[in-house]
């Protein structure tokens, strides 16, 4: 009998304010161990967390965009434990009260095997809420010894908690790689997963349907869609095979090794602690005022979902596309723009999500990074709409552009790129072919069809390869024929 | 010059009459002779202060002083104050030097006051008697057997031996008026938030407030004027205008409306205790106010109420101080989990781990509806109590400690006895109002007698206008303990 996969997601996205949730120290990555500690990072005696208005808007952004439940009022809770990079003994976070309620994101999932096609999916997010992140312990700092650097201790968070919605690996991603663009989309993190600013723990179990919940284990701290895959792949796996053979599984927390592919606990249940909950006496309850919604609400750009509608209902574009254009907010206002400037939308939608997206990718950039302007690309999309250049014209421009920079009608001048659209032009051309081909023509005429496109290449080549190759065949269509 | 109030001693130094310097090392001298038996002062820096009086010195003559510049003030250990040692009383922070001023310290910085050293307290301002100190007991200016009180034993001390012109405090359950009744003195705990808390060593946060202890209502109005005002560096701090405290010290008192709990003149109270309280109501019907009886319903839940809710706050608030950072940190251990504990377990008094133990508990899962939240309701019903209460009367009064100051170690075995020294200040904490202590005459042992005024919210001016007109009526404050 076949096993149910039951998923759900917790993701820790950072937010993308210069300071701290709850102090002015920089939240900039990567510096010196504790040059970003402040005297509330250090927590030092006598000082008091003030919040961080733009992790507030962030926090309201993301709740308005999964069309969540603001809550008007939430409540900021301690939550007691002791570890060296934890330097008050306690973390701020939201508990029972956070700001933001059960929304919905829809995901495209693409299975990752077998012939299956891609589906759209709803999966509900449960809550999200502000907390403040750790920092963290350097072990072999030095002989013997952990060091800790508490530069990241105070880092506003966005812990976004799903309903165990997804039943595969490949729904899960697409969750994860969905979130992923929609928290860069809204402007509120900049998504950066090897700085850890977008983690995920993953819970799974697997059941017989119809049976209720197995026990959970969560893989913690994913920060790269393909070790999620793999992770969940040998997490299911394995708790299969564990209960197939005769185990139990049992509640734990585990890690994914990404050298072996395989998971292990980092502890159980039994050890799991008592964090002592209660509502943090420094700070004033959240109060999120209708004035505030409006302005967030006003902030917030055209969300994925609403552009990939307009995408296939207003300029007739395939789900396929729609999905690709809008990976990303750069690509989709990329997109636009382009549109905007030459006009076909199937067009400028083929160029980006072909050689554009390729070229990024060759050369390992992000959209944002892309050498080639959007007036440059529409300048090249603008020539091969009106037929200026061939498709083979416009490559030879894009690799220019994207190499040397310039201006697309500059390319196809200096190129000589312009392609031959003269009807009388091609005409003669054609002519002179068949004159020239006697023979092969009566074999064509006899019935030899193979032969046209031998036709095609000689003409092609008599015109340097500028000819226009529609017109170029209905040319040679019509003369063949007689 | 010992006996002078801040006003006339301000005088003094800007009519050039003294120097800051002068008086600021006439503090220091007598520091030097009673301290060592007194204990009133953790640390003391004279280099510092004279610094600082030499700089007051400066401003005094170029005619730039405000009220309080050149007066020497004590600061309670739990204030951090750049550069000072700041112990909190406790010997887990037995070397932490405050790389930066609290608000309260800033402000009387601004103010060109002198820093005059850091008093003594109990432990992390847990205790009622001053003698859960790591750094030792306080002795009573007024007998050397008994206790100051507690928390702000120190400060009180100081202030009635006159080795300082006026003190700071903090209160959390009773920390600033219990001491000042039990030491003969004036103090006021001002409104939640009236006083940033940014820079006080937290014990527990919503109860928690800091105020001036002083020798008289005038004082500490000065005082008050200094430490109060918005600090955005503390969320819980109010956003109010600025006033001047001193402003309706001379009003009349007639008409004043004056409620007597009854829940405050019941079992527990002693005899002399009561009479003294009385007698000074007597004299406020002579000052023209009207007496009215009210109750406080739910006054005897205040102290378990209190037990719950402060410990809780306080294992959390103290969870920062584990060896790591800053603080003590235990000589040898054999792993993490040894270091917090060996670190914590030594670094921490008995007082501290009791509390500690009782947070952690009624936090802890399983116990937290039962304790915490059912604490937090009580709480809002205290603080009805209180709403209700201010309908019929525009201040409240009784006694501020069941008993004068009792012996060192008397209580020190029993902690439910020495909790209940503060059973009358405790509610108004939970509450968020203001309250203060006055001297009002002295008890069977000759000791201090403190009547307690409790206002409205924000009604410190009004409490102090009818502690002022007592004094211009009475000379209880004006005593002082002898060999002072």
């Amino acid at each position: 009998m076949s096993w149910e996969i039951v998923i759900g997601l917790e993701v820790h996205t950072q937010l993308s304010t210069h300071t701290k949730i709850f102090s002015g120290a920089s939240t900039t990555y990567g510096a010196e161990p504790n040059t970003q500690a402040d005297a509330v990072s250090i927590a030092l005696p006598g000082v008091l967390p003030v919040l961080n208005k733009g992790a507030v808007e962030r926090a309201v952004k993301f709740g308005l965009a999964v069309g969540a439940h603001i809550a008007p009022r939430s409540v900021f809770a301690r939550k007691n434990y002791f570890y060296p990079d934890l330097p008050k003994g306690y973390q701020i976070s939201q508990f029972d009260l956070p700001v933001v309620g059960m929304g919905s994101l829809t995901i495209q999932v693409e299975p990752l095997s077998g012939n299956a096609k891609p589906y759209e999916k709803v999966v509900r997010i449960t809550r999200a809420h502000l907390e403040e992140d750790a920092g963290k312990s350097v072990h072999g700092a030095s002989q013997g010894m952990t060091g800790v650097d508490l530069n990241r201790a105070g880092t506003p968070l966005l812990e976004i908690v799903s309903e165990p919605d997804m039943c595969s690996a490949a729904e899960a991603v697409a969750y994860a790689k969905t979130l992923h663009s929609l928290v860069r989309w809204i402007g509120i993190s900049d998504g950066n997963m090897q700085e850890g600013s977008f983690r995920c723990d993953v819970n799974v179990s697997v059941r017989k349907p119809g049976e209720p919940l197995g026990t959970r284990r969560e893989i913690k701290n994913l920060n790269s869609f393909k070790y999620m895959q793999q992770a969940i792949d040998y997490e299911v796996q394995w708790q299969i095979d564990t209960i197939e053979s005769g185990g139990k599984i049992h509640q734990a927390t585990i890690l994914f090794n990404p050298d072996t592919g395989e998971t292990r606990a980092m502890r159980s249940k039994e050890d799991a602690h008592d964090y002592r909950y209660f509502p943090d006496p420094d700070l004033l309850p959240l109060d999120i005022t209708p004035a505030m919604l409006d302005a967030m609400r006003a902030e917030l750009p055209e969300l994925p979902e609403a552009r990939r509608a307009r995408y296939v209902n207003d300029l007739g574009l395939s789900a396929y596309d729609a999905n690709s254009l809008t990976s990303s907010r750069e690509m989709a206002d990329y997109f636009d723009a382009c549109v905007n400037a030459a006009g076909s939308a199937k067009l400028c939608a083929n160029w980006l999500i072909g050689e554009l997206s390729a070229q990024l990718n060759r050369d390992a950039l992000e959209m944002a990074q892309c050498p080639v302007s959007t007036s440059q690309m529409s300048g090249m999309l603008v020539r091969i709409a009106d037929n200026t250049i061939s498709n083979s014209g416009a490559k030879e421009v894009f690799r220019t552009l994207w190499a040397e920079g310039g201006d697309a009608d500059a390319i196809i001048d200096a190129k000589g790129l312009k392609q031959v659209s003269d009807s009388g032009a091609i005409e003669a051309l054609v002519d002179e072919i068949i004159a020239s081909q006697a023979d092969k023509v009566a074999e064509y005429r006899a019935g030899r069809d193979k032969l046209f496109g031998f036709f095609v290449g000689l003409a092609m080549k008599a015109s340097k390869g500028k000819a226009n190759p529609a017109q170029l065949n209905e040319v040679l269509l019509k003369k063949l024929a007689g | 010059m010992l006996n002078l109030t801040l006003t006339q001693l301000g005088a003094a130094l800007r009519a050039r009459q003294i120097s800051s310097v002068e008086l600021t090392q006439s503090y220091l001298d007598r520091i030097a002779t009673h301290n060592p038996v007194y204990n009133a002062y953790i640390t003391v820096d004279a280099k510092t202060s004279l610094a600082q009086a030499a700089m007051a010195d400066q401003r005094l003559a170029t005619g730039d002083a405000q009220a309080l510049t050149g007066i020497p003030i004590a600061q309670k250990d739990i204030f951090c104050a750049k550069g000072w040692r700041t112990t909190c009383g406790s010997k887990m922070l037995g070397d932490f030097i405050a790389p930066y001023d609290a608000h309260v310290v800033e402000q009387f910085n601004k103010a060109g006051a002198i820093n005059l050293g850091k008093t003594n307290m109990d432990e992390f301002a847990m205790g009622s008697s001053n003698e859960t100190s790591y750094f030792g007991p306080v002795r009573n200016p007024w007998n050397q057997n008994a206790v100051p009180g507690g928390s702000s034993g120190g400060a009180a001390a100081a202030v009635a031996a006159r080795l300082c012109a006026a003190a700071t405090g903090t209160d959390t359950g009773g920390s600033i008026r219990q001491p000042a009744a039990l030491c003969g003195i004036t103090g006021i705990k001002p409104t939640y938030g009236t006083v940033s808390r940014y820079g006080m060593i937290a014990f527990a946060s919503s109860l928690d407030q800091a105020g001036p202890m002083a020798r008289s209502a005038e004082d500490c109005a000065l005082m008050l004027n200094v430490m109060t005002g918005f600090d955005e560096r503390d969320s819980t701090s109010l956003q109010r205008e600025k006033e001047d405290y001193t402003r309706d010290l001379n009003k009349p008192l007639s008409g004043l409306r004056i409620g007597l709990p009854r829940e405050f003149f019941a079992e527990g109270l002693s005899s002399d205790v009561g009479a003294r309280v009385q007698e000074a109501i007597a004299e406020y019907r002579k000052l023209g106010a009207t007496i009215v009886g009210i109750s406080l319903p739910n006054t005897k839940l205040a102290v378990p109420v209190y037990y719950v809710l402060a410990p809780a706050e306080a294992s959390s608030n103290l969870s920062r101080f584990d060896g790591v950072r800053y603080g003590y940190r235990a000589d040898e251990y054999t792993d993490l989990a040894d270091m917090y504990e060996k670190s914590r377990s030594q670094g921490f008094g008995e007082e501290v781990k009791r509390r500690i133990m009782i947070g952690t508990y009624v936090l802890s899962h399983g116990y937290y509806d039962a304790y915490y939240l059912q604490a937090q309701k009580i709480r809002r019903l205290i603080a009805q109590d209180f709403t209700d209460a201010f309908k019929q009367c525009d201040v409240i009064m009784g006694p501020t400690s069941p008993s004068t100051a009792f012996n060192l170690g008397d209580k020190g075995d029993d902690p439910v006895q020495m909790y209940l020294s503060d059973i009358y200040t405790i509610a108004v904490n939970l509450a968020g109002l203001p309250g203060m202590s006055v001297p009002c005459g002295f008890g069977d042992n000759s000791l201090p007698v403190g009547l307690q005024i409790i206002g409205n919210y924000f009604d410190e001016a009004r409490m102090l206008n009818a502690a002022h007109q007592y004094q211009l009526a009475t000379d209880w404050h004006t005593r002082c303990p002898q060999g002072f």
